[in-house]
């Protein structure tokens, strides 16, 4: 009787724990997938701005005059081979394919690092030409919106060198696999992004 | 919100031993043809607005800016759901119920910015108003 | 000094100097001096005791949930005395400086303290109590062994610390910003403020910022991923539910505070123009953007304290919480709601009367939920055998402070009226009602609740009763004043005043500030009282109010990994129904237990983001960069370790749990 809470005990008592320990589901793509969702907030600011300062030029330059529509539309499909050939690594993995794992994640990688290149060539030539950040709200909220996607993809970028050199040391084993799921969800969401910024920031820019 | 929960009340007696799929999440339903047709409608959704400016198609900006912005979102939708495999089963739908919570968030905060300051400009600052119809209209 | 050393200098310590440290004020001397003596005897008591090996194994590095709640808490409690200092000071200044008395705290000094006080009580007080008290209660509430991510956790924790110890390093080195809690431009604009003040702010802010929004997805997860069998979410206690609800919102409105202070930072630091007055800034966006973070904000914090006053007021009612549906209900509509109604803290900026009718008429939509919420506490007493045990005192205190709180509000959401009322100090006591009447009153009550849980003994109730006392007719005595005087038209933040008249009603006010601090005082005797007599108060049972969730089916202080066996739920109040039911506590069966390592990283971490964060603020740029280096490859390295498990043997759980049987019957058997 010592056992018991109560001395009244009902008849039909179910069972009120587990004998086997329950294995709760892993929550880390869950847990990956909110925090892309509370990016999406950072990035619906920058936008925000965008749409009220955008069109604050301040007598200084207007997105038609700054913006290199060739060059964009280069760097919207690297972006987008870079998405599609990260789909391609995880195709290789869903096969247990260390080795086409590895070199589809090589060339998302390089696609990647081409558009931040061409990114950062964009803006030097910019500031070069005296439309850097500092000269109006216009090019403030550009800068920001822009390079804060840039800055995602560089991450994104160090992110994969890490896990190649993971998945080269231990393989396809759960962590890798549970991380590299992850890295998918960063990549393709990046991706999605750019749709945005290509569309708004750039595209409906220079038309205004 | 009732029918992820229902997903937990189904397995009582039998925890977590239901779904077959531990942390499923996002790849599951990854396939090769996905991924192509992804990328052929992904292609197309680009292609188009980028074509639609350059080469100067329609002379009305608004418009064009219209159109644009509705390829955007449909192309949206298809990096939704050819590239990160949203549907309404991966984590119980926990996912989908976050971006639907997330999608009419953001909204509210796009729409609502832009309508807030736009009346506020409109209102204390008619000079700047002008101005930026001005430049619309260009 | 020759111009190459001078650069030499520069390029050590940035703008900072020796003139940095303010010796001249005395006040500040003098609480360096106090807070000196203070650090210094605690530090020494702690090397005497030899205590540094334990606090950094069991404490500082430890992954355990209910630990790091703690650690939470404390660190809430730590800064509420700060919070408050500032509050008595800004009083005293107020009830002296009329006419030709200027007080004693000059005007850039005094602008500094109210800058301070609010950042400091909503971000480093009510913030930490609110997230402390969700990691202590909230896994075992659904019988959940620890959180979904354990490290990150820890990791958030210090990065709150961090923040919060730059905050206070503002104190002594440097000034602190003097804009007002949100750091509105143009003020907070370089040209404004050149000093140091606003980037403490900032980047104080950031880095608990991280800690906050990696906190509130941690939970969401452990939330829908964690519960114990049987629990589905129309189960879940409703301090679980309203976990859930604050912590989505933490995740859709912290980044938005990020980007806006990050915006901020770029005009300060990059030279931007978003919220400048010239090339094309425009001011009023940070404030639409600040306040789409800051109106979900306060709804953060109030959630959870909703979610702690249905769990006192059904157990000591001894009965179910009546209207529970409509409970989660209104939960999740104050959810969604909180995110449409930012613009009333800003009426008179000037949209016009479509844009102000909205957000007027979403704003009293918004006090129909919390309505309901009200009647469905009331509702749960009616009738029941009601205990007036400590936690139920705050609770009635609350119910009648913070109707009366939310009645202002409304009264506030009508434009015209906010159009008489803004900037005044019957906002300031609007909120003071709300967040005091709800956070604070419900921070004890939920301390004074779970107290015993976390230690094994009860607070002393006498103690209790007096700090309740204080602060209840403290507050009032404190905060009707302002209400008078906003209504007379007096605005906020102003150091000194000329109508005479005033006078009496500020006087009025600092007699309630020291009630207040009298509270706080009987607090801290409470404490101290609790711990010596901690063998009279002490609770085997695990049980000590006849609660009725889970956390209190277990021992206290509970084991680290929470429940022997994971329970299995068949209804809502679980524990309730187990006892009810007759539920056997198995003494036989036990498995080794699977828990994660305590690791040392997260202090690592938030240290490096201190020192990156202070290379910041004072343009230290190596030290900023060294910093930020060091942080992404701890980061890294990180996740080179995969050996980051425990088991807790099956001997050791047997163990554990026979000396908790004992307990139990030792207490059974007692007369």
């Amino acid at each position: 009787m010592s056992t018991t809470i109560r001395d009244t005990v009902d008849a039909d008592a179910p069972q009120f724990y587990c004998t086997e320990e329950p294995h709760p589901e892993n929550g880390t793509l869950l847990g990956f997938w909110i925090y892309l969702m509370s990016d999406c907030f950072i990035f619906a600011s920058l936008f925000a701005c965008y749409a009220v300062l955008g069109t604050r030029y301040a007598e200084g330059p207007s997105p038609r005059e700054v913006f290199d529509l060739p060059m964009l539309a280069v760097n919207t499909a690297l972006l987008l081979l870079s998405s599609v050939t990260f789909g391609f690594a995880m195709l290789a993995m869903a096969k247990d394919r260390r080795g086409a794992t590895l070199a589809w994640l090589a060339v998302a990688g390089v696609c990647a690092a081409g558009f931040v290149g061409l990114e950062v060539r964009e803006f030097a030539h910019m500031i070069a030409a005296g439309a850097g950040p500092d000269r109006s709200a216009f090019l403030s909220s550009f800068f920001t919106l822009v390079g804060t996607h840039g800055l995602h993809v560089t991450v994104g970028i160090l992110w994969l060198a890490t896990l190649m050199v993971q998945v080269a040391r231990h393989g396809l084993d759960e962590t890798n696999r549970r991380r590299l799921s992850c890295l998918s969800m960063f990549w393709h969401f990046l991706d999605l992004i750019w749709v945005g910024v290509f569309s708004f920031v750039y595209l409906v820019g220079v038309l205004r | 919100m009732s029918a992820p929960g229902n997903e937990i009340d189904g397995n009582v007696g039998d925890p977590r031993g239901a779904h077959g799929h531990p942390g499923d999440g996002g790849i599951a339903h990854a396939s090769l043809k996905g991924y192509l047709t992804g990328f052929v409608l992904a292609a197309i959704l680009t292609v188009v607005p980028f074509w639609l400016v350059m080469g100067h198609v329609i002379d009305d900006a608004a418009i064009a800016s219209a159109i644009i912005l509705g390829l955007a979102a449909v192309q949206i939708v298809v990096h939704v759901v050819y590239f990160l495999h949203m549907d309404t089963a991966s984590e119980h739908g926990w996912n989908m119920l976050a971006l639907i919570f997330t999608a009419v968030l953001v909204t509210i905060v796009l729409g609502a910015s832009i309508w807030v300051m736009y009346t506020e400009n409109a209102n204390m600052m008619p000079m700047a108003s002008q101005a930026l119809h001005h430049a619309m209209g260009r | 000094m020759t111009p190459h050393r001078s650069a030499f200098l520069h390029f050590l310590l940035g703008r900072l100097t020796l003139s940095a440290i303010p010796y001249d004020n005395p006040i500040i001397v003098w609480t360096f001096v106090v807070v000196a003596a203070l650090g210094a005897a605690l530090l020494a008591t702690i090397t005497y005791h030899r205590l540094w090996g334990h606090l950094w194994r069991e404490w500082f590095t430890s992954i355990d949930h209910k630990r790091i709640g703690i650690m939470y808490l404390v660190l809430a409690i730590v800064m509420l005395l700060r919070g408050f200092a500032d509050a008595v000071m800004m009083r005293t200044q107020q009830a002296i400086a009329f006419g030709g008395d200027l007080g004693y705290l000059p005007p850039h000094h005094y602008d500094q303290i109210f800058t301070a006080h609010g950042s400091i009580m909503i971000f480093f007080v009510a913030m930490p109590l609110i997230v402390g008290l969700m990691n202590y209660v909230m896994p075992m509430q659904i019988g959940a062994r620890d959180v979904a991510f354990p490290f990150l956790n820890n990791f958030s924790f210090w990065m709150t610390v961090a923040g919060a110890v730059l905050f206070m390093l503002s104190l002594f080195i440097g000034d602190f910003a003097r804009t007002g809690w949100l750091g509105y431009p143009p003020v907070s604009e370089l040209r404004q403020s050149p000093g140091v003040g606003v980037d403490y702010y900032i980047w104080g802010l950031q880095i608990a910022g991280v800690g906050t929004l990696l906190s509130g997805i941690n939970m969401v997860v452990t939330i829908l991923k964690m519960r114990a069998p049987g629990m589905t979410l129309m189960r879940m206690p409703v301090f679980t539910w309203a976990a859930l609800c604050s912590n989505a919102l933490i995740v859709a409105a912290f980044p938005i505070l990020t980007a806006a202070l990050a915006l901020l930072a770029l005009d300060r630091y990059v030279g931007t123009h978003f919220f400048t007055s010239s090339l094309g800034g425009n001011v009023m966006m940070y404030i639409n953007l600040i306040w789409i973070w800051g109106h979900p904000e306060v709804y953060i914090l109030i959630l959870p304290m909703f979610g702690v006053y249905s769990e006192v007021v059904a157990t000591f009612s001894g009965k179910r919480l009546f209207g529970y549906s409509s409970m989660v209900y209104a939960t999740v509509a104050i959810m969604i709601l909180s995110y449409l109604v930012w613009l009333h803290h800003f009426f008179t900026m000037g949209s016009g009367a479509d844009v102000n009718s909205f957000f007027a008429l979403t704003t009293m939509i918004i006090s129909i939920p919390t309505g309901v919420k009200i009647f469905n506490w009331l509702f749960t007493m009616y009738r029941g055998r009601v205990r007036y045990d400590v936690p139920m005192l705050w609770t009635i205190g609350f119910l009648f402070t913070f109707t009366i709180g939310g009645m202002t509000g409304v009264m506030l959401s009508v434009a015209p009226a906010d159009f008489m009322l803004h900037n005044s100090l019957f906002v300031v006591a609007h909120f003071h009602n709300v967040i005091i009447g709800g956070v604070v009153f419900g921070a004890f009550a939920a301390i004074n609740y779970w107290f015993p849980k976390a230690f094994g003994f009860r607070l002393d109730p006498f103690w209790g009763k007096v700090s309740f006392w204080f602060w209840l007719i403290g507050f009032w005595v404190a905060f009707t004043p302002l209400y008078v005087l906003g209504l007379m038209g007096v605005t906020r933040r102003l150091s000194h005043f000329t109508d005479p008249r005033l006078q009496i009603w500020f006087q009025i006010a600092a007699v309630g500030s020291v009630l207040i601090f009298l509270g706080i005082l009987a607090f801290l005797v409470q404490v101290y009282v609790s711990i010596r007599r901690r063998d009279a108060l002490r609770d085997a049972t695990g049980d000590p109010w006849n609660g009725r969730t889970l956390e209190w089916s277990t021992s206290s202080p509970p084991p680290a990994y929470n429940f022997a066996f994971t329970p299995l739920v068949h209804d809502r109040d679980a524990w309730t129904d187990m006892k009810r039911r007759g539920f056997v506590r198995p003494a036989s069966g036990f498995q080794p237990i699977h828990l994660p390592k305590n690791t040392g990283a997260g202090v690592v971490l938030g240290a490096l983001s201190l020192f990156c964060g202070f290379g910041l603020v004072w343009h230290i740029w190596w030290l900023a960069g060294a910093a930020f280096v060091g942080i992404i490859a701890v980061a890294i390295g990180n996740s080179f370790d995969t050996h980051r498990d425990r088991h807790v043997p099956a001997e050791e759980v047997d163990r554990v749990e026979r000396e908790y049987r004992r307990r139990l019957a030792a207490q059974a058997s007692a007369p």
